[in-house]
C-alpha cells in the first residue's frame, strides 16, 4: 500500500475514491495518504462517507468536486465544515455537484468529450457556485472531470488487475474509465482462473490498473458485500471525536498516525465483530462455446 | 384508537406512505422514508418498487436494520444491482414517481437548502450538499420532505437552493426554467402538513396533527402561514399502518 500511494497519487493528484458510495470505500488507502502527508489533493467523489472529510481534517486537500460530504448515518461532516467555515486546518476550493452531475462528469471525461448535457440542476442554485457548470440551449452542460487516479476497493481482483466488483457500483465505472490509472485494493487476491471465469464481473480494462493491493479489511468501516458490514458504531465514534480539532487530531493519532499497520488498526477496531458469516452465493454462469 | 397510541413520528411515516400509490416507482432514501415504503407496502401498495441511487432495485425493504442504503443487506434480495448512471436514467425519463428528499431548510416555496447557510464564500454552516436530493427535486414526478417543524428550519427563504421546489412561487416557475417534475406536493412536518396549489406556488397548511394548533403552526413557521379553506386534523395512523411502521423499528 505504501509503495502504490507514494508511487501514484503524488502532491496534487486529483484522486476519485468512495466511487461506489457508501460500500467499498478505500480507507485504508485514504490513510495511507494521510500518513505520508499528500498535500493539495483533489478528491473527487458522488457521496462521501467519511473518508473524504478525514483526509480534509489531516490538511491532504486543496479541492473537494463531491455532491456530499459527511457522515451517512451521523450527518455533518465536522472536518469538511471546520474547514469551509474557519479555514481549519486550512481554506478549502468546493465544486459542488450531485450525484447525477458528477456521475456525468466523470463519463464526459471517459469518452473524451468537454461535456456531456443533462436536464437535472436546473433551478437549482449549484449552478452559481461551480465554475464547471454552464446553462445553455435549455440544458445544463456539465464540464469534464478526469481523476488523475482513482482508488478502488475490490472482493476480489488478479495480479493484472482484473478486477470483481458486486453490489451496487455507484459510479465506479465512469470513475475508473475517466481516470489516467486505477489502484485497486483487494479482500481477496485471486488467480487469474478465478476473475476469468467471469469476465462479466470484470469492472474495468486491465490496462488501466496500475497497483493491486491484497488489503483485506481495507475498507473498514464501510460495508463490503459478502464480507463485512458496515460498522455503525465506528462512524457515530468518529462523528462525535471530530465535533472539535483537537478531538479529530487524538482520533488520528489513535487510528491513523500511531499504527504501525492495517492488521493492528483491525485488531483495535474489532473487526471480526462486523464479518459476514452468512453467505449467499449466486449461480455459476455457462459461458460455454462450443 | 386514543391519541397517546402513536408517535409524531408514527405520524409523520403515516402520511408519507399514504403518498406512495400503487404501482408507483419511488426514490425511496433512508430512515423515515424506508418506513412509509415499508407501510405503504403492506398496506394500500403492495406494487410499489424502491430505487436507490446507490444503484438498487427493490420490491420490499430490507430485513434488517440499515445505517445507509448500501448495507448488505438492501443488496441482498434487491432486484438490481447496478451502477448509479442507470438509476439515474430512469429519473431522467420521468419514470420515478415519487421521491422523498430530508433537507436542513424549507422555504415557503418548498426550496431545500442541504448546501450553505450563509453567503457561500464564506458560509456560516456549511452542510453536505446535495448528494442526490437536487437530482431527485428536478427529475422525478412528484416528491415530498419530512421535517422537523422549527422556525429556523421552516423560513421565507432558503439561503441557498439546493433542490429547488417551486422557486419565486410563481405559477409555472418550474415549466419556464425547464425541470422536468412536478416538484414537491407536501411538506411534512412534526405539528402539520403543507401542500401547494396546483402548479406551484407557497405551500399552505392542509392539515395540523392532533395535540396541536394553527397558532402552533404559526408560531413555529418563519413565513406568515397561508391555510386551506378548511384545515382538518391530520388523519390518524390506521392500526394496519401502526402495526406495519412498528414492526420494522
Amino acid at each position: 500500500m505504501a509503495d502504490a500511494i507514494a508511487r501514484f497519487v503524488p502532491d496534487g493528484s486529483r484522486v476519485a475514491m468512495g466511487t461506489a458510495l457508501e460500500p467499498l470505500i478505500p480507507f485504508a488507502a485514504g490513510h495511507e495518504m494521510i500518513r505520508q502527508q499528500r498535500r493539495d489533493l483533489e478528491l473527487v467523489g458522488p457521496i462521501s462517507d467519511a473518508l473524504f472529510d478525514q483526509l480534509i481534517g489531516a490538511g491532504c486537500v486543496r479541492r473537494v468536486t463531491a455532491a456530499w460530504v459527511g457522515n451517512v448515518s451521523e450527518g455533518l461532516g465536522h472536518c469538511y465544515r471546520r474547514a469551509c467555515e474557519q479555514e481549519v486546518p486550512h481554506a478549502l476550493e468546493v465544486h459542488d455537484h450531485s450525484n447525477f452531475s458528477i456521475s456525468l462528469a466523470l463519463w464526459a471525461a471517459a469518452w473524451n468529450v468537454p461535456s456531456l448535457p443533462t436536464r437535472t440542476l436546473l433551478g437549482s442554485d449549484i449552478l452559481r457556485t461551480n465554475p464547471n457548470l454552464s446553462v445553455g440551449f435549455g440544458l445544463v452542460h456539465v464540464e469534464a472531470v478526469r481523476p488523475d487516479v482513482a482508488v478502488i476497493h475490490a472482493q476480489r481482483c488478479d495480479a493484472m488487475g482484473r478486477v470483481h466488483v458486486w453490489g451496487p457500483l455507484g459510479i465506479t465505472e465512469e470513475a475508473g474509465l475517466a481516470a489516467e490509472r486505477v489502484i485497486v485494493t483487494c479482500e481477496e487476491l485471486v488467480d487469474a482462473s478465478v476473475t476469468l471465469s467471469d469476465p462479466n464481473r470484470i469492472l474495468l480494462p486491465e490496462t488501466k490498473v496500475v497497483a493491486v493491493v491484497h488489503e483485506p479489511g481495507g475498507a473498514h468501516p464501510s460495508p463490503v458485500q459478502g464480507y463485512f458490514k458496515r460498522d455503525h458504531a465506528f462512524y457515530r465514534d468518529f462523528a462525535e471525536q471530530s465535533r472539535t480539532a483537537e478531538g479529530f487530531a487524538a482520533w488520528l493519532q489513535r487510528w491513523v498516525l500511531d499504527l504501525p499497520d492495517r492488521a493492528t488498526y483491525l485488531s483495535a477496531a474489532g473487526v471480526e465483530q462486523v464479518r459476514i458469516r452468512h453467505h449467499r452465493y449466486s449461480a455459476p454462469a455457462d459461458y460455454g462455446d462450443e | 384508537m386514543n391519541e397517546a397510541a402513536y408517535t409524531a413520528q408514527d405520524l409523520m411515516v403515516a402520511v408519507a406512505s399514504r403518498e406512495i400509490r400503487d404501482g408507483d416507482l419511488v426514490f425511496v432514501g433512508m430512515r423515515l422514508p424506508i418506513l412509509a415504503y415499508a407501510a405503504a407496502l403492506e398496506t394500500h401498495a403492495p406494487n410499489a418498487r424502491g430505487l436507490f441511487e446507490v444503484g438498487l432495485l427493490r420490491d420490499r425493504p430490507a430485513d434488517s436494520f440499515l445505517g445507509t442504503m448500501g448495507d448488505p443487506p438492501n443488496v441482498a434480495g434487491s432486484l438490481w444491482a447496478t451502477r448509479m448512471s442507470n438509476a439515474m436514467a430512469l429519473l431522467a425519463q420521468g419514470r420515478v414517481d415519487l421521491g422523498f428528499i430530508g433537507g436542513a431548510e424549507v422555504d415557503r416555496f418548498g426550496n431545500l437548502n442541504t448546501s450553505y447557510v450563509g453567503d457561500p464564500a464564506k458560509p456560516k454552516v456549511k452542510l453536505p450538499g446535495s448528494g442526490g436530493g437536487a437530482d431527485i427535486a428536478i427529475l422525478s414526478r412528484r416528491w415530498v420532505t419530512l421535517m422537523n417543524h422549527e422556525r429556523r428550519r421552516l423560513v421565507d427563504r432558503v439561503d441557498f437552493i439546493t433542490s429547488p421546489g417551486h422557486g419565486d412561487g410563481t405559477p409555472g416557475w418550474r415549466e419556464r426554467h425547464g425541470l422536468l417534475g412536478g416538484g414537491p406536493v407536501a411538506i411534512i412536518t412534526t405539528l402539520c402538513v403543507f401542500r401547494f396549489p396546483e402548479g406551484g406556488g407557497e405551500a399552505y397548511v392542509a392539515t395540523v396533527h392532533a395535540g396541536h394548533s394553527v397558532e402552533e403552526v404559526r408560531d413555529q413557521t418563519g413565513w406568515p402561514v397561508t391555510l386551506a379553506a378548511q384545515v382538518e386534523e391530520t388523519a390518524p395512523p390506521t392500526e394496519a399502518e401502526l402495526s406495519a411502521i412498528r414492526s420494522r423499528l
